[in-house]
Order: structure tokens, then C-alpha cells, then sequence
């Protein structure tokens, strides 16, 4: 029954290494992007890239998606460590309310947060009710992390959740009865088994922080480019597809840079993203 | 008691902020002015108004003709291939399955770019076609993360013993297998379609013709400003698509309460 994987062979290559392999071709070269026979081989996309302006944009965006991973472990772990101490039922009932803003369009539901931060919001509403001055909300590097961690706190949630929950009692309390305290049992038992969800939990939370264009645009005003903003200009407006595509190997390579230094500390392969579903 | 109190506001806190921008657009939906911010008034009208709007009506019968089309098919493709792949040796087993994840955690925008680089030098013409292909090429690697642990599972022998009885390999494929099975098929179906449902990036680089999906149309009302019937549109797939998610739960409770007892 080998054969039945074939036709999914064949889609896997036509359809996800042939066009990783175009975009490496695109990458290093360069000409009139219409036209597939008049590209010359070329590093100057790169060049152009490691040059101040777009290393900043980088900058920024390594900055930001570090800075809203972070954010997310830390509401997150505890998060889910609530919610592996409730009851099953009440457990699942937790998790379901996790998925469920999940179902709700993303666009739609980060762009409610202008009616909720905008200069008229409900938050400023608030802030000039009680007497104080309204608060520039929108529109600079905060809002764009508050959106991040708002889209992806889920993606940090679920893995350890996922993780925790499967945590062996004996564990504890074999622990307990040999005299450890609760913060020793925390950090020497739960917390290191907990680590390959935290690592899920870490790759799913950057490589969507790194790589998105929309969070930026929406909160950040087009004034706070990230590299996928860049990106997405090269493809849709400006047309240069050999710099686009070489921006998206960089993209490419800092994720697999990520991937790499995190699955050191992943032993368990399996059950990763599975936490989600 | 302290420790209690602080956890249940804990609780509280982070699930405002998952549903403050939720209640947000679901309450504005009822609101009788079409700017942000401003409550005048309890109305219906949006949801009139939303069974009359050619433009939203057309992107979300896109959205659901693209989201069951590529259900459909990458349930088909992606559970051949799990059968086929967990019948692999090791290495070629091991190939496939890293290329499967490639998608899942390649970022959306590299696998849009990528196969928007595809369709040109295929010629293709961008737009339902091209929407459709992509829309299978990310779902099939979920299908086939949701049917394998089910194989994991099946007896191995059963398929054997099938054929040793005279089954053809495809009636034991029919009357075997997919029974076996069912339950990762419907949840892989059910993850494509809501993926395509909720795609927006590899949509977005790889649609054409004036073929847009809800998303995109939401995308492009972010520049003009949200039309309030947006936000019916969302309220009511919100609540449709809440009803499905409990039936799917029920599903996988049954599920965990069967092998529970089979242990």
C-alpha cells in the first residue's frame, strides 16, 4: 500500500520544493522578474539587503518577535499551569475557550483593537473619565506587540498545557514525600518536564511574530516596517521578485537558525504541534 | 485562599483579553452608526444589509467553495499518503514526513511568495485556480498529522488478514482501513477546511481576477474603513463556526473515553 503516497510525492514536489527552489533561483539573481530566460546570476539582492535601512528593518523585527515571545511565556506558563491543576472538565472547558477566539477572522479581530486603543476608545474613554489626558495607543511599536502577543498567546498556551497536563502525579508526590518544597518541586520536576512544550510553545509564538506583515499594518500605521512588510511590497506592489525572494531566504534562514539553537533542548519529537489540535 | 482569589483573577484577565476585541466587534454589529467608537443605538440592520451586499456575499461563497473544495480534496491526497507512508521503509518515511513539515513550519509568507513564483512559471493565471492549489498544498500536511497517529494505533495485521482472505487491496483499503481510521480523517477535514476558512497571507499573494475571499475583502476594508456588515458576517460565521467546534469536541471526548477503555 506504499503506492497510495504517490500522488502526494509527486504534489510535494511540484508544489513545495520546486517553488522553494524558484525562490532560491529569484534570490540570486537578477533582470526583469516577467521573464524566467533574461536572469542573471547576481548577489547584489543580498548586498542591497545588508545595507543600514533594511538591517535595521531586521533589527526590528528580531527585536519584536523576541520581545513578544517572551511576553507570551511569561502570561502563558502560568496560564496553562492554572489550568493543568483544574479539574478535567473544567480543563477542557478552558482549552475550548482558548481555540474559540482562534475561529473568529484574525484581521478582523487585531483591527478591533483600534475601536478598543484609537485616540476616541473604549481605553482612552475610560482614562478622560477618571481625568487624565488621553494616551497615544496606536500606531507605534507597543501596539504592534500587543497584537502580536494577542494572536499568538494561544500558540504558547497549548503546547504546555499539552505538556503539563500528561505530567505523571506519582512524580509530585514521590517528590513531595522525599521532602522537596513546592517552588523545588516546580523547578526541579514540573518545570524541566515541561520544557519540551515550552519549546513548541517558542517556535510557534516566533516564527508567526518574525514573519508577519498584516499585525504591523494594521496597528503599526505603515510606519513600523517589519521584514514581511518588506517582503510583501517586493511581490505585490513593487515587483521586484529577486529582492522579495531574497529577503524571504534571509526570512528562511534566521527561522531554521531558531529551529536549530531550540531543538537541542526538545527531546521529545512527537506531540508538539499535536497540542494544538 | 489569597493564592485561590489570585489565580481565578488571573484567569479573568487573560480571558478579557482574548475576547475584549471579540465582544468589541460582536457588539458593534448591532450598532446603529457605521463609525468605531461611537454606541447609537441597538439596530439590525447590518444584518439586513449583509444578505443584499453583492461584494461580501460573493467573497464568502468563495471562501466556503474554495474552503470544501480543498477540504475535500487534501482529505483524499493527505490520508492515501498517510496510509502510503506509514506502509514506508524508514529513511524514505523519514523524507517524506520532514517534507510534509516544510509547510507547517515554513512562515505563511514564504509559502505564499513561493508558490505565487510557481504559478508564474507555470504561466497560471492567478486566481480561483491558482487560490484552490495553494489552498490544498498547506492543508494536506494537517490531514496527514491527523490521520497517521490513528495508523499508529490500527493493528497493524488487520489489513493483512484482510487480503489473506481473498480482499482485493482496495476493498480492504474500503472495508478495513478507513473505518479504522474514520475518526483522524473527519478531524484532518475539518482542520482544512477551517484553515482555509481563516487563511488570509497565501491567499492574498496567490489570488487574481477579482477572486477574493473574506479575508482579503477585510484586508482591503482596513484601508477604507470596516463596513459594520463585516462584522454581522463575522457574528454570525462566529457563532455557526462555535456550534461546529462543539460537535468536534464531543467527537474527541468520545474519542478519549473509547481508548481509555480499550487500554
Amino acid at each position: 500500500m506504499k503506492k497510495a503516497a504517490y500522488p502526494y510525492i509527486l504534489w510535494i514536489g511540484i508544489f513545495i520544493v520546486i517553488p522553494l527552489f524558484l525562490i532560491m533561483y529569484f534570490a540570486f539573481t537578477v533582470g526583469n522578474s516577467q521573464d524566467f530566460n533574461m536572469f542573471e546570476i547576481s548577489l547584489s539582492n543580498f548586498k542591497r539587503f545588508f545595507t543600514p535601512i533594511y538591517l535595521k528593518v531586521l533589527g526590528r523585527s528580531v527585536n519584536l518577535a523576541l520581545i513578544s515571545t517572551l511576553i507570551c511565556l511569561g502570561l502563558g506558563y502560568p496560564m496553562a499551569y492554572i489550568i493543568s491543576k483544574e479539574k478535567s472538565k473544567r480543563r477542557n472547558i478552558m482549552i475550548l475557550m482558548f481555540v474559540i477566539p482562534m475561529w473568529m477572522n484574525f484581521l478582523l479581530r487585531t483591527y478591533a483593537w483600534l475601536t478598543l486603543l484609537g485616540r476616541n476608545g473604549f481605553i482612552n474613554f475610560i482614562i478622560t473619565k477618571i481625568g487624565l489626558k488621553p494616551l497615544d495607543l496606536i500606531f507605534n511599536d507597543k501596539a504592534v506587540l500587543l497584537g502580536m502577543v494577542y494572536n499568538f498567546l494561544p500558540f504558547m498556551v497549548l503546547p504546555i498545557y499539552s505538556v503539563l497536563v500528561k505530567i505523571d502525579k506519582n512524580l509530585i508526590e514521590a517528590a513531595e514525600d522525599l521532602g522537596a518544597n513546592r517552588y523545588e518541586i516546580f523547578t526541579k520536576v514540573i518545570f524541566p518536564l515541561s520544557i519540551p512544550g515550552v519549546i513548541t510553545g517558542i517556535t510557534m509564538v516566533f516564527i508567526p511574530a518574525m514573519s508577519t506583515f498584516i499585525i504591523s499594518s494594521l496597528l503599526g500605521g505603515n510606519k513600523y516596517n517589519l521584514i514581511g512588510n518588506l517582503i510583501e511590497q517586493q511581490f505585490r506592489w513593487t515587483g521586484d521578485w529577486h529582492f522579495g525572494s531574497s529577503m524571504s531566504i534571509i526570512l528562511m534562514v534566521f527561522i531554521l537558525i531558531t529551529m536549530a539553537l531550540t531543538s537541542k533542548f526538545d527531546k521529545e519529537k512527537e506531540g508538539g504541534g499535536g497540542g494544538l489540535w | 485562599m489569597v493564592e485561590k482569589m489570585g489565580k481565578r483573577i488571573y484567569t479573568f484577565l487573560i480571558f478579557l483579553f482574548l475576547y475584549a476585541p471579540i465582544i468589541v466587534l460582536i457588539v458593534f454589529s448591532f450598532n446603529d452608526s457605521k463609525s468605531r467608537g461611537v454606541w447609537a443605538g441597538f439596530t439590525l440592520k447590518w444584518y439586513v444589509a449583509l444578505f443584499k451586499d453583492a461584494g461580501i456575499l460573493r467573497a464568502l461563497y468563495y471562501t466556503l467553495l474554495i474552503a470544501a473544495l480543498s477540504a475535500i480534496i487534501s482529505t483524499v491526497i493527505g490520508t492515501l499518503a498517510a496510509i502510503g507512508i506509514s506502509n514506508m521503509p524508514g529513511l524514505s518515511k523519514k523524507i517524506v514526513l520532514n517534507l510534509n513539515y516544510l509547510p507547517v513550519l515554513n512562515p505563511d509568507i514564504v509559502t505564499a511568495v513561493s508558490l505565487m513564483a510557481l504559478f508564474r512559471f507555470l504561466r497560471l493565471e492567478f486566481g480561483f485556480i491558482t487560490m484552490l492549489l495553494s489552498h490544498i498544498t498547506f492543508s494536506i500536511p494537517y490531514v496527514i498529522l491527523s490521520v497517521l497517529p490513528k495508523l499508529k494505533q490500527m493493528n497493524k495485521h488487520l489489513a493483512e488478514a484482510a487480503m489473506d482472505l481473498g480482499a482485493t487491496p482496495f476493498y480492504a483499503l474500503r472495508k478495513v482501513v478507513i473505518p479504522e481510521i474514520r475518526p483522524g480523517i473527519i478531524t484532518g477535514g475539518l482542520i482544512a477546511f477551517t484553515l482555509s476558512v481563516d487563511d488570509f497571507v497565501i491567499s492574498f499573494f496567490n489570488t487574481g481576477k477579482g477572486v477574493s475571499n473574506l479575508s482579503i475583502e477585510i484586508f482591503s476594508m482596513t484601508r477604507r474603513g470596516i463596513n459594520p456588515v463585516i462584522n454581522a458576517l463575522s457574528t454570525l460565521m462566529f457563532i455557526s463556526l462555535m456550534v461546529l467546534l462543539l460537535i468536534i469536541n464531543k467527537r474527541t471526548e468520545k474519542n478519549e473515553i473509547e481508548r481509555g477503555e480499550t487500554r
